[in-house]
């Protein structure tokens, strides 16, 4: 019977790729080890060697049960090496260790390729291949020879097809094909398909005469020149096409962007079965719950009233808990996106010929997957960044009194309905001063401004900024700060920058802890509902009127406890009637975003509660001081206020005009000083 | 049923397409059915703030957010009252909803490609670009339109920025 084997890729896929991140952090590991003890080669760990093993066994049996050929020829080879490291046969010395880990990279592009149907970088896959086949006679010298170093693949390794088409009567002439592929063989990585196209039918067919033709595909550190003496003999005898391909060799860079680029998004998830377990047991209450209510109701007197309301809280219990297991199915530790930074600093750090020690404290913090999907991209910027700017050079770092290796700090916690994440070095700091000339020369500020530090830093989230002199193959690729601080705002999250010269920098992102659902509070303005995010307000006060202040004319400040935020009346910036205009009438919520306060003016707070978000953008668009909408339990849809957006607006002042309801005057809302 | 049959018997054997009839300050217009979704009664809306004067908010269609566009006021004509026969006609371009409020829906009638013919040039013609052609049906004009521009979210976008240049001002 066929088995539809379809069905069990993508597991093997996800169980592949789970294998091939293994096999990367434990390669890492055995090559910190090497750091560890100052030497160049390792008295390997046998555990260590054991995982690695077993990972790369199973990806070659799964491979090769699926019929994934590639995969599992290359597994194969690896296989092998890695057998040799176990028995002693090979010393893992840093290049071994480095090769292996480009083939972790070779199999990872191949199985993706295989996954998505797309042709893998198959020169860089064989030139691995191929270093990975010489690995094995010259491990026996176990001095580190450091013979090729960049074997063939950088020394004029080509690619040549040759379509070979001998004439019927090469028999004749005493020549065999088969010598000439044997041939062609030994000099490098050879492939050849047979061209039967003009094969008779049996009984049409001479057995004297040639009816095959070849298409052959050779790479390796071959001329042309060698390739005619080959066909020396039959040059004759036969048609011969011999042209080159481009090689694109498998530069340190392409690894670095291999990993940065690695496809992160599956659409499928991997759910713990405690979990699981979880919403199966909730489910049950549910059900009981609910049995128990229509029991309750088939012959309901009002004897039973309170049973009914025992009943009801029961199934807002089960109801809460219900949706708690199930976003806690999205919930997957930041681990997943931490995971590639060691290989990232790994190979970076060799580039830039700096020495740095990762260090990560909190990968099993959890977090919604759709933010660590989209988390990746910035962290890896950040990381980036921190290695290529921040850092210094070991030279620079002894004269300045620092340890040779720097530190790049890792740090996930949860706090409150948010999840921080710091990313934190011990390099040079940001330079104030050489951000401030480029921004200067840029046209971004005049010469005499004296900006604050936090006007500086803002300086660098500005789209297309970059201090980087040249253009790095590293860092100042396209992406730019901007695009990091509008992902994470994306995300509704925040980040902050705080760094002192020769001392370090620090990145703290704060993300919210899921996309789907947020605590609110709503308020009324007129007969509209609005909801607050609950994470963003601090207090709501009733407003004092001699508390107002408009300085020179400008927009309404609140002063509360000896500190002055701006007023936003939302009615005003919504263009909504309100019931009363008069200040004391309503109440003043207190919020803050990115470490800004305001106060904004509403009718009446109607109470707190949880609310799904749902996006406006789906079917219309962003709307300014809006981040989305939900529906509340009445049917009709809220919108729930943007608090990052409408703070921004109220400090930055963006010359925006309100123009308020009735035939008062125009007020523009300017940026008011504070601090 | 039997008309019905009739009907798809007709649509097949010529180039004609099917169009929502519906009726706008006394006038016929016509929106090809394929976009369709379905058809709602007036329904509580919930304002966008900040948006064009025509798009009168959002909708909860079974958990869905829908904007609305009033068609009166993206044509420019006065703002009607809502009755029994107000309708709002959900459409679905490129899988984006969007709902049109119109004064009432009409008929499903079939245009075939000699009852079209393009709208000519005329005075103050700034919302010409919605309009897909006229047709000449039972002795009435009817008015084509362009369901994909109207709801675009280019099209809202741009209109949007005139709407606050306007505020600015």
């Amino acid at each position: 019977m066929a088995i539809d084997m379809r069905q069990f890729h993508q597991t093997f896929f996800e169980e592949s790729l789970e294998g091939l991140a293994i096999m990367e952090t434990e390669l890492l590991r055995l090559e910190k080890t090497a750091a560890g003890n100052g030497h160049d080669t390792v008295v390997a760990d046998p555990e260590i060697l054991n995982t690695i093993f077993r990972a790369a066994h199973s990806i070659k049996g799964g491979s090769s049960t699926f019929g994934f050929d590639e995969v599992a020829a290359f597994a194969h080879v690896l296989e092998s090496r890695l057998d040799a490291l176990r028995d002693g046969r090979l010393r893992p010395d840093r290049r071994v260790i480095s090769l292996l880990l480009s083939s972790v990279d070779c199999l990872r592009s191949l199985i993706i390729s295989a996954r998505t149907g797309k042709e893998a970088d198959k020169n860089a896959i064989d030139g691995v291949r191929t270093q990975l086949e010489s690995l094995e006679n010259e491990g026996k010298t176990t001095t580190a020879s450091a013979a090729p170093a960049k074997p063939a693949l950088a020394t004029g390794t080509s690619h040549w097809h040759i379509v070979f088409r001998p004439h019927q009567r090469l028999f004749q002439t005493g020549n065999d094909p088969l010598r000439i592929l044997r041939e062609l063989s030994d000099l490098g990585e050879f492939t050849a398909l047979v061209d039967i196209t003009t094969l008779p039918v049996w009984n049409e067919m001479d057995p004297e005469e040639c009816y095959l033709a070849w298409n052959i595909e050779l790479i390796g550190p071959v001329t042309r020149e060698t390739i005619n003496e080959v066909f020396s003999w039959v040059v004759d005898d036969c048609t011969l096409e011999i042209t080159a391909r481009a090689v694109q060799s498998l530069a340190p860079r392409s690894i670095a962007e291999a990993v940065a680029s690695m496809d992160a998004h599956t659409d499928t998830l991997r759910v713990s079965v405690p979990k699981v377990d979880a919403l199966i047991n909730t489910v049950g209450e549910l059900v009981i719950t609910q049995t128990m209510l229509s029991q309750l109701t088939t012959n309901f007197s009002f004897d039973n009233l309170s049973r009914l309301f025992a009943g009801i809280a029961q199934l807002e219990r089960n109801t809460r808990e219900l949706q708690e297991s199930v976003m806690h199915i999205r919930m997957l530790p930041l681990s997943f996106a931490f995971n590639r930074l060691p290989r990232l600093v790994h190979d970076m750090s060799q580039k830039l010929e700096k020495r740095v020690e990762l260090i990560i404290h909190g990968e099993s913090t959890e977090i919604d997957k759709t933010v660590i999907d989209r988390l990746i991209d910035p962290l890896l910027h950040l990381v980036r960044n921190s290695l290529d700017h921040g850092i210094e050079r070991p030279v620079e770092r002894v004269a300045g009194g620092k340890p040779e290796t720097g530190r790049i700090e890792l740090k996930a916690f949860q706090k409150g309905g948010n999840v921080v994440i710091e990313i934190r070095d011990d390099g040079r700091g940001l330079p104030f001063d050489r951000i401030f000339s480029k921004a200067v020369e840029r046209g971004l500020l005049s010469a005499s401004a004296k900006p604050s530090p936090e006007e500086i830093i803002e300086i660098i989230f500005m789209p297309g900024f970059s201090t980087a002199e040249t253009v790095s193959d590293v860092s100042g690729r396209g992406v730019g700060m901007d695009v990091v601080r509008n992902n994470i705002r994306s995300l509704g999250g925040t980040i902050e920058v705080t760094s002192q010269k020769g001392h370090g920098t620090c990145f703290t992102v704060r993300l919210p802890l899921t996309l789907a659902i947020l605590d609110g509070l709503s308020v009324q303005v007129g007969v509209h509902t609005y909801i607050m995010p609950l994470v963003s307000i601090l207090e709501s006060v009733r407003i004092q009127p001699e508390q107002i202040s408009r300085p020179a004319g400008s927009a309404e400040l609140y002063g509360l406890r000896k500190e002055f935020m701006p007023l936003l009346r939302l009615y005003e910036l919504f263009h909504v009637e309100p019931r009363s205009t008069d200040l004391s009438q309503g109440l003043l919520v207190i919020v803050e975003a990115d470490g800004k306060k305001a106060g904004l003016y509403v009718d009446d707070l109607l109470g707190q509660q949880q609310v799904v978000i749902k996006s406006l953008a789906t079917h219309y668009r962003k709307v300014e001081g809006i981040s989305a909408a939900t529906i509340l339990g009445d049917g009709t849809v809220a919108m729930i206020l943007d608090v990052t957006g409408l703070i921004r607006l109220a400090h930055a002042g963006t010359g925006r005009t309100v123009i308020p309801p009735g035939d008062a005057p125009i007020t523009t809302a300017v940026s008011p000083t504070l601090n | 049923m039997q008309t019905a049959r009739a009907f798809d018997h007709k649509a097949m054997q010529s180039s004609e397409e099917q169009f929502l009839t519906f009726r706008l300050h006394g006038q016929d217009y016509g929106i090809t059915i394929l976009k369709i979704q379905e058809i709602k009664g007036w329904d509580k809306i919930t304002p966008i703030p900040n948006s064009p004067v025509y798009v009168k908010g959002v909708l909860n269609l079974r958990g869905v957010i829908v904007p609305v566009i009033d068609l009166r006021l993206r044509f420019g004509l006065p703002e009607a009252e809502r009755d029994v026969f107000t309708v709002i006609i959900v459409a679905n371009v490129n899988g984006r909803l969007a709902g049109i409020v119109v004064d009432a829906v009409s008929d499903v009638i079939n245009v075939s490609a000699e009852q079209l013919c393009e709208a000519p040039a005329y005075e103050g013609q700034e919302n010409r670009e919605f309009i897909k052609g006229l047709a000449q049906v039972d002795g009435k004009l009817l008015v084509l339109l362009d369901i994909d521009r109207m709801v675009n979210p280019e099209s809202l976008d741009k209109s949007t920025a005139a709407a606050s240049a306007v505020a600015a001002r």
